[in-house]
């Protein structure tokens, strides 16, 4: 016989008053146990009751949601304690660790003070004993500085320490369960690879029991024993990590496996010699006053180019921070750029909106990343397409109604929808209207601002296919912006790599197939999850960077204080030159071919 | 389809919000017909008795010349309702076109009526009026103006905030790179995303418009007789308020409701529409 699981969940529902006044159960009859210093993660698209589920067990409802069933953890009963037995368990016996520890910590207090918290609200050690703990804890989770980071403020710390320092604080009280809600979505790939390989540690080393929630299979690959799989609030199928990822048992399941691998079902042909359609020639831009030398105050970008075929798509990767939106708001005349030029179809394009002509706005359409708040909450879908239509091409009345009609179908939604506001409908509905706009302009470029990164996977297949259908069929070009470099591969013919705002790496999509690459556009593609346990090393692997010590300078590679292969005295004294490797792809680095594909 | 919607909105209101829109209701019933209703004259002298109490020709008694003090509320409803309506329809207007324009603006613009809009805040709003009516003399149309123009400040500062946030959004950036002229911008992309949160500010700039012009007609420099307004009721009939006469106590009854039911009706309505 089986000794008692340590968390124990039977029968959980959890109901929520729908916007029609009638109750709507948002989570379903769901049951699981989880064994002591055992990982299961839930995964699932966004409405699938993840979060909620994981809020549940903390005894938490969002907006007033009923929760009923058995909830037990350790020793603690939750279902049904309310008020203070509630808080008595919250930060003690369960710990939460939020997806974004920038908005979760206070900004004006030291983070050491708000790591021990919960063991100072809780009693469970001294404030001199909990400081130790916490040490011990920061030295586990690989913090710079261990002894020290601890006095520092929140705004002196980035992402991935926020985050680390917040899961110090889930654990300072030897809680029996850690709840991780998708700690690291939030997180460039190259940190978060570190952020889950000390995640890892710390888990196994403290024995700590988790849930981990995720939308990300590869990610929960790496950190979870168990997976179960939700969908609309129900549970589809719960196994062992292998199991569940070798042999898949429901449709939903493989339906999430297939997606986390983008592949356009459809590319279309790579254009054998496009006349040149935008042309960007050695672009700067930044924010803030420009000085008398003609830099402004923030720099963004510097000395960019890129040329874009009539029909083809280019994609443009990097960091958060790298300047690829810059790219697309400098081209789109959002922002003045303050050197370089911009030229459709050899014409050389007015610096702002303001200098640009109708035909030339209405060739190049911007589409932004979150739908959310690039549609007009006050318009209907036919309010939104129609004033482009009116705008653009004086469509009026019946003609304009029959060309919504046209677009709603171009992008597969019901003609019906003209008559909805955009907060009816759904993430990728809405993500549709938003290219439909654009479309709506009959334009020759699209500048897609990661226009599929806050979409689910499934979603975030069904919108690329869309892209590369209207591609095919429309001859409409794409400068397509991602920090995924999947996706990137999976829609584009070219791809640029940015980093800190300087072209480090392109070429056509082939060439990212295998080595050479920039040390950069290496780290990219290395820290991307793969679908298989075991993926994650359990120490970092790569090689510390020999100059990291110096810092980033101009007219040096901008890479160098992370750059593992960087060659002191060469890299630290002179600019890197571009070289042209033999696949064709073009990068900014003092090591050779040879050196590179190594 | 809006009628039923305004039921429904009804419906849903909590208790106080239904006490609320039951007196708001009342009171511009009674200032669109009121006066229609009213059994005599308001300047005629209809009773022998000053102050006198209820009674079955007079409902709320007689004031302190003997005049029905029904009828002169009646008459006085319509001036303090319409009145407050169009000063604070103007000064909503002012501030919020002010606002916008700031918003979409060059920068000069924006800090030039910014500044403006301070200056103007930082005058007491009855030293103000008392310095123009005693320059100019006490006329309606002067009034409605004074009044106007003492909350166009309050009601920029609210807008322009509104505004300024809503510049930043996406969909306001993609009518700037489709080419949108700035009229565009300002009224279809950023009007109807202001008007829920400025009708809770008009709403309560609306009852500080009621207490200033009847705190004004209270000192005597409102409006000037024969006409008036709630506020000068209550101030010709002071006399009146040690015996506790109900021509004092009636119209100061009035003033509150009004107040007091436009403010519940505007928290039960900002607070119901959630997120």
């Amino acid at each position: 016989m089986n000794p008692a699981p340590h968390v124990e969940v039977r029968n959980l529902s959890v109901t929520v008053r729908g916007s029609d006044g009638e109750p709507l159960r948002i989570v379903d009859d769901v049951s699981f146990d989880v064994a002591r210093g055992e990982v299961l993660a839930l995964i699932g698209e966004s409405g699938s009751g993840k979060t909620t589920i994981a809020l549940a067990l903390m005894g938490y409802g969002r907006g007033g949601a009923a929760i009923s069933g058995q909830i037990r953890v350790g020793e603690a009963t939750l279902d049904g304690a309310a008020g203070t037995k509630l808080a008595a368990q919250r930060g003690r016996r369960i710990a939460y660790v939020a997806q974004s520890a920038a908005a979760a910590f206070n900004p004006s207090r030291r983070v050491i003070d708000q790591v021990i918290e919960p063991a100072l609200i809780h009693h469970t050690a001294s404030v001199a004993a909990a400081r130790e703990r916490a040490v011990e804890l920061f030295r586990a989770l690989g913090l710079p500085s261990p002894d020290t980071i601890g006095s520092r403020y929140p705004h002196e710390l980035s992402g991935g320490q926020l985050q680390r320092l917040m899961a110090a604080m889930a654990l300072i009280t030897h809680p029996d369960l850690v709840i991780f809600d998708e700690p690291t979505t939030a997180l460039d790939v190259t940190t978060q690879v570190g952020v889950l390989q000390a995640f890892r540690r710390v888990i196994r080393q403290q024995g700590a029991t988790g849930v981990y929630v995720s939308h990300d299979l590869a990610v929960v690959a790496q950190m979870a024993d168990n997976i179960l799989v939700l969908n609309r609030g129900r549970v589809r199928e719960h196994n062992k990590v292998g199991a569940l990822l070798e042999t898949p048992s429901d449709d939903y399941t493989r339906l999430l496996l297939a997606a986390a691998h983008p592949v356009v079902k459809a590319p279309p042909p790579i254009p054998a010699k496009p006349e040149p359609l935008l042309e960007i020639v050695g672009l700067s831009a930044g924010y803030g006053p420009v000085d008398r030398a003609g830099r402004p105050a923030h720099p963004v970008l510097s000395d960019v180019s890129l040329t874009i075929g009539r029909g083809a798509a280019v994609g443009v990767i990097g960091e958060s921070g790298s300047g690829k939106s810059t790219v697309a708001r400098v081209v789109a005349g959002l922002l003045g750029a303050t050197a370089g030029t911009v030229s459709l179809s050899g014409t050389p394009l007015a610096p702002t909106v303001t200098g640009r002509t109708r035909e030339q706005l209405r060739r190049v359409q911007i589409v932004f990343q979150n739908a959310d708040v690039a549609l007009n909450p006050a318009h209907s879908v036919g309010d939104i397409l129609g004033r482009v239509l009116r705008f653009y091409h004086d469509l009026r009345g019946p003609a304009a109604q029959r060309r919504v009609a046209e677009l709603l179908d171009l992008i597969r939604l019901p003609a019906a929808v003209a008559e909805r506001r955009c907060d009816e409908l759904s993430g990728g509905q809405k993500q549709r209207v938003n290219l439909a706009r654009a479309l709506a302009a009959d334009p020759d470029i699209i500048l897609c601002d990661e226009v599929t990164s806050a979409l689910d996977t499934v979603v975030r297949g069904a919108i690329l296919d869309l892209l590369a259908d209207l591609r095919r069929d429309l001859g409409v070009a794409y400068l397509f912006i991602s920090h995924d470099i999947a996706t990137v591969k999976a829609l584009c013919d070219e791809i640029v790599v940015l980093y800190k705002g300087t072209r480090v790496e392109s070429g056509k999509r082939d060439g990212y197939d295998a080595p050479p690459f920039h040390p950069y556009t290496d780290l990219l593609i290395a820290s991307v999850p793969e679908l298989k346990p075991g993926w994650l090393a359990d120490e970092a692997a790569q090689v510390a960077a020999p100059l990291a010590h110096l810092p980033e300078q101009t007219g040096l590679c901008r890479f160098l204080p992370r750059c593992p292969l960087a060659i002191i005295d060469r890299c630290d004294v002179a600019p890197p030159p571009l070289r042209k490797m033999s696949a064709g792809n073009v990068l900014l680095c003092h090591r050779s071919e040879a050196e590179l594909t190594r | 389809m809006s009628r039923s919607n305004l039921v429904r909105a009804a419906r849903a209101l909590p208790l106080s919000g239904k006490v609320g829109l039951t007196l708001v209701s009342f009171w511009i019933l009674a200032a669109l017909v009121g006066p229609f209703l009213a059994p005599y004259s308001p300047g005629a002298f209809v009773s022998e008795e000053v102050f006198a109490g209820a009674s079955s020709r007079f409902w709320f008694g007689s004031d302190f010349l003997g005049r029905d003090v029904l009828s002169r509320l009646l008459v006085g409803a319509r001036l303090t309702v319409g009145l407050s309506a169009i000063a604070v329809t103007l000064a909503a207007a002012t501030g919020t076109g002010l606002a916008l324009t700031a918003a979409v603006g060059p920068r000069w613009l924006d800090e030039l009526l910014s500044r403006a809009m301070d200056t103007l805040i930082s005058i007491p709003s009855k030293i103000f009026a008392l310095v123009l009516v005693a320059a100019f003399g006490s006329s309606v149309v002067l009034l409605t103006i004074i009044v106007s123009i003492t909350y166009v400040p309050g009601n920029f500062r609210i807008a322009r905030s509104l505004a300024v946030g809503l510049i930043k959004l996406d969909y306001v950036e993609v009518a700037r790179a489709r080419g949108e002229g700035r009229p565009h911008i300002a009224l279809v992309e950023m009007l109807p995303n202001m008007i829920r949160p400025l009708f809770a500010d008009i709403g309560l700039r609306f009852v500080f418009i009621v207490l200033l012009l009847s705190g004004l007609s209270f000192l005597g420099l409102g409006l000037q007789p024969p006409d008036a307004d709630l506020g000068s009721l209550v101030r010709e009939n002071v006399s009146g308020l040690g015996e506790g006469a109900l021509a004092i106590l009636v119209p100061a009854m009035a003033i509150a409701s009004l107040t007091v039911g436009v403010n519940l009706l505007i928290d039960a309505a900002t607070q119901g529409k959630g997120k």
